[in-house]
């Protein structure tokens, strides 16, 4: 439940903010819900790269988390999820949009099968008024539980061995999407394979009254394998790398929309995987189906633009010299060595070789200019390793 | 289609309608009646040995004349008790104001407003008759097609239709409260309070609430004998009418099963496919149609995991809280009303003397509290009937408001309170009528609710008002008799029209599906 008293303080330090404060050497953070989180420690450089070759520590305790549970929990998600949610075994995490009746994202999130019918459901957004309106005709509990859980990401290449330092056994054994328990200090310590940067890394859930001991003990396991508290400035690029979508950033939450045509489906924000039209119903079905035949009004792709200017909410072109888009996340990569973008298209453009010009404007020393540099459509991630995927997870 | 079967859940009057069509278009339908006897709400009831009433609604007033002709329910025994039945409205000292269509006397009246009564009705009727032009059809979605727009377009042009002057009053009038409407037009305190009963009766509202114009509307768009705006009595009690029905639909090749209580409609891979009965007999059909409230459809009978999160939203909100009782009396003689002969206890006696103690009655309501003097619609059924009562001996029918759905102390001991209440009312206009009382009965809206399985106990199925009215009724999305779900239709009072023992939604629905031919 949130018992924070907003009337008296606006913003709270998380579980972590002990350490996190001695850390945040430039004292920058922003406002995530209930909570202050660090933009950035000292820099967002050496943040990402830790994040690429070493490990960073993102705090992610004020993501929205909802524990469900009950004998329809798992019909009830499957109800409001657009896809197969019965498939998910305990101890696995599934990636889940779910829509409004016209098949508008709401948010996007991930979904935890814990014990067998224990959920836990997390998003960008606070979606408490969503879940009971969709627990309408079932028999579910649902409980917001995002200040009773404390949460790190733990992401980089050395991850795994800094966890396995810290004493957790076999947790090179844990697939991507797995979850594994563990006794930290008599309390229980959550693991699962998971991250918001395309790459190995972890997600580690705790009491809040441990938080403090964990933090400290995973720096202390982590300090020969480059172990660094990173902000969201970092994650950020991480996570354009990774190609992930963020809500509020790359759609608009439906539920928050005003104007007609400023939602997307899953199909416009190239999550046609995630639809499972083999489920008799979900919320959303109808108006997908519907869209799956009509065709969708715009198409989400990932860009390879040329030169090295940014092209932060550029308009995209086509050749005809006619706007065809607007770019929603964009960063030079380091990793990829590209000038990268995600860009909401309208249809039928973003298809692989269609010839698009992203119209960039950058400063130079208080001069702006402008380019307009040919954006190619790629398919597939821009970051996508190999040690994501491979169990047993390794070293480095 | 592997079975052609049309299942209509509840035997009440619509859903006798639209099976009768049905079947006469060919169609294989089963009707399946919780009850032991056919009629939903609007049956005759024995609430006391050799006593009989009507179970809900006590006069006819808007059964849809096409309706009538097409079933030819005269031939299967539709008979009326009676026909024009006046209105008198009782003053406590025994001035009463008497009504007949625009003719009006008695009481505080002026010639003024005796002679404004007749424009003014005139003009309520043409109103009346514009919403009638789009009662006998489904209603418009306001998103696709022509024939959607069409139908909209003849609202709009039956609208434009009467004229400039008419249209602004219209438009101007049709949202909002009775009570400013009749401050503008009426002086006679008496004559105002008895228009203000009829459009507030068996809604959860009062004069001043908005919307009660629309359901003063509503019920003018009736007619008896081609007769708007009058009302009659059904020979034998409302049962007349719903068994004459059910032996039209019987004729016409519908099987009526009584005592089959459907216990779920099935969902099958998200299309239906049957009923269930309590008990667990499964019938396969190709469709389903509910005459059931739409609440009780979903969320009882289907069950709201079957609908999309934001559909079940809409269902859960939808209005439906009666707010009306209904009082039967037996009687030892006939009773006497202080200043009124005899002759007039035929009428349609209100209890409902001006719009402030009217309003008044409405204020307990909002709170769940039930009105310290509630207002009532009284008939006595056995003046035009002698058949529903033992010989000499007769009964009493009266609509009382406002007992809320949801009554603070619950209805159990509430019960007796409101028909203590009722009858201190009573006694102030009829003195000595409680020592003719030989039983009596009260039923609360929770007693509704139980025994006519209506949610909410409301007569209406969903409160008549402009958010729950035609491309909005029951709510947008299954406005036009066919539900969320493949092979489930409406047909129910919480249907476009709405309420009232009218029979068009019944109709409408049954056309809506023989215009769809196999698609379901």
């Amino acid at each position: 439940m949130n018992t924070k008293e907003h009337f008296r303080t606006f913003v709270y330090p998380t579980a972590f903010g002990s350490r996190t404060s001695k850390l945040n050497q430039l004292n920058e953070s922003h406002r995530w819900k209930d909570y202050h989180v660090a933009d950035a420690y000292e820099d967002e450089a050496p943040e990402y790269f830790a994040m690429r070759n070493s490990t960073g520590v993102f705090d992610l305790c004020p993501m929205t988390k909802h524990r469900i549970t009950g004998p329809d929990a798992m019909d009830f998600l499957n109800r409001m999820l657009t896809r197969d949610i019965s498939q998910l075994k305990p101890s696995r995490v599934a990636y889940c949009v779910w829509c409004d009746d016209d098949g508008q994202v709401i948010d996007d999130g991930t979904v935890f099968h814990m014990r067998p019918g224990e959920y836990l459901l997390c998003s960008q957004e606070r979606q408490l008024d969503w879940l009971n309106i969709s627990a309408l005709g079932f028999d579910v509990s649902i409980k917001e539980v995002t200040h009773d859980i404390a949460a790190l990401a733990l992401q980089g290449p050395t991850s795994c061995a800094i966890l396995r330092e810290m004493g957790l056994a076999n947790i090179e054994e844990i697939k991507p999407f797995g979850i594994a328990w563990y006794d930290f200090e008599g309390s229980e310590l959550m693991v699962s394979r998971t991250g918001f940067t395309g790459d190995l890394g972890y997600e580690v859930w705790i009491e809040p009254g441990k938080a403090e001991a964990l933090w400290d003990a995973l720096f202390a396991a982590g300090k020969q394998r480059g172990i660094r508290a990173v902000g969201t400035h970092a994650l950020e690029m991480t996570r354009i790398e990774a190609g992930f979508i963020q809500a509020g950033v790359d759609f608009l939450p439906a539920d928050g929309a005003v104007r007609p045509g400023r939602t997307r489906s899953p199909f416009e924000l190239g999550l046609s995987w995630l639809v499972d039209f083999k489920k008799p119903n979900f919320t959303g079905r109808k108006a997908l189906l519907a869209e799956k035949e009509r065709g969708s009004r715009f198409n989400l792709v990932k860009l390879d633009i040329a030169g090295n200017k940014p092209a932060t909410n550029a308009y995209i072109y086509n050749r005809k010299n006619e706007v065809v888009g607007t770019v929603t996340s964009a960063m030079w990569s380091p990793t990829a060595k590209a000038n990268i973008a995600l860009a909401s298209l309208h249809a039928p453009w973003g298809k692989p070789g269609d010839e698009l010009y992203a119209d960039i404007y950058y400063q130079r020393e208080l001069k702006w200019s402008r380019v307009k540099a040919r954006a190619e459509v790629v398919e597939g991630a821009f970051y996508d390793p190999e040690r994501r995927r491979v169990t047993p997870a390794r070293d480095t | 289609m592997t079975n052609q079967k049309i299942i209509i859940v509840g035997g009440g009057h619509n859903g006798l309608v639209c099976a009768a069509y049905l079947a006469r278009a060919g169609r294989k339908v089963t009707v399946l009646e919780a009850a032991s006897q056919v009629g939903g709400a609007a049956i005759t009831r024995e609430f006391a040995p050799g006593f009989k009433v009507s179970g809900c609604a006590h006069l006819l007033f808007m059964l849809d004349s096409g309706i009538s002709s097409d079933l030819a329910l005269e031939k299967q025994g539709f008979r009326l008790a009676s026909r024009d039945i006046e209105t008198v409205s009782l003053s406590v000292k025994g001035d009463h104001l008497f009504l007949s269509g625009s003719e009006v006397r008695g009481a505080d009246l002026g010639a003024e407003d005796a002679a404004k009564l007749k424009q003014f009705n005139d003009r309520m009727l043409k109103f009346a008759g514009v919403l009638r032009k789009v009662y006998s059809g489904r209603p418009p979605r306001l998103t696709s097609g022509w024939s959607e727009l069409k139908t909209l377009a003849k609202l709009g042009l039956a609208i434009r239709g009467m004229g400039r002057d008419d249209m602004r009053e219209f438009l101007r009038i049709a949202g909002i409260n009775i009570y400013d409407i009749l401050q503008e037009q009426f002086d006679s305190e008496m004559l105002k309070g008895a228009m203000a009963w009829d459009a507030v009766l068996g809604g959860h509202l009062g004069p001043r609430s908005n919307n009660s114009v629309l359901h003063y509307l509503h019920r003018l768009t009736g007619e008896v004998n081609g007769k708007r705006g009058a009302f009659a009595s059904v020979k034998g009690g409302m049962g007349g009418l719903t068994q004459a029905l059910a032996k039209a639909a019987m004729a016409a090749g519908v099987e009526v099963r009584t005592s089959a209580v459907v216990s779920k409609i099935v969902v099958d891979n998200g299309v239906v496919t049957g009923a269930e009965l309590e008990g667990g007999e499964k019938i396969p059909a190709s469709r389903v149609v509910s005459s059931a409230d739409p609440r009780t459809t979903f969320m009882d009978l289907v069950g709201l995991r079957h609908l999309e999160a934001g559909t079940a939203l809409q269902v859960r909100n939808i209005r439906a809280k009666g707010s009306v009782a209904k009082l039967h009396l037996a009687l030892d003689s006939l009773p006497s009303f202080k200043g009124l002969d005899a002759k007039a206890l035929g009428r349609r006696i209100l209890i409902s003397p001006n719009m402030v103690e009217l309003e008044q009655a409405f204020d307990f309501s909002k709170y769940g509290e039930m009105s310290e003097s509630p207002m009532m619609e009284i008939t006595i059924p056995t003046v035009h009937d002698a058949d529903l009562a033992p010989d000499g001996k007769h009964v009493l029918s009266a609509l009382v408001q406002y007992a809320p759905y949801r009554l603070k102390q619950g209805w159990d001991s509430g019960r007796a309170e409101l028909l203590r209440r009722t009858m201190t009312v009573l006694e102030r206009y009829a003195p000595g009528i409680g020592a003719s009382v030989l039983h009596s009965e009260i039923l609360s809206p929770a007693d509704i609710e139980r025994e006519f399985r209506i949610a909410g106990g409301h007569w209406h199925h969903a409160e008549f008002a402009l958010d729950q009215f035609m491309m909005t009724r029951p709510f947008y999305g299954s406005s036009q008799y066919a539900s969320p779900l493949p092979g489930l239709y409406l047909c129910g009072a919480g249907c476009h029209p709405g309420g009232g023992v009218m029979g068009c939604a019944g109709r409408n629905a049954a056309n809506e599906i023989l215009a769809r031919g196999d698609a379901v």
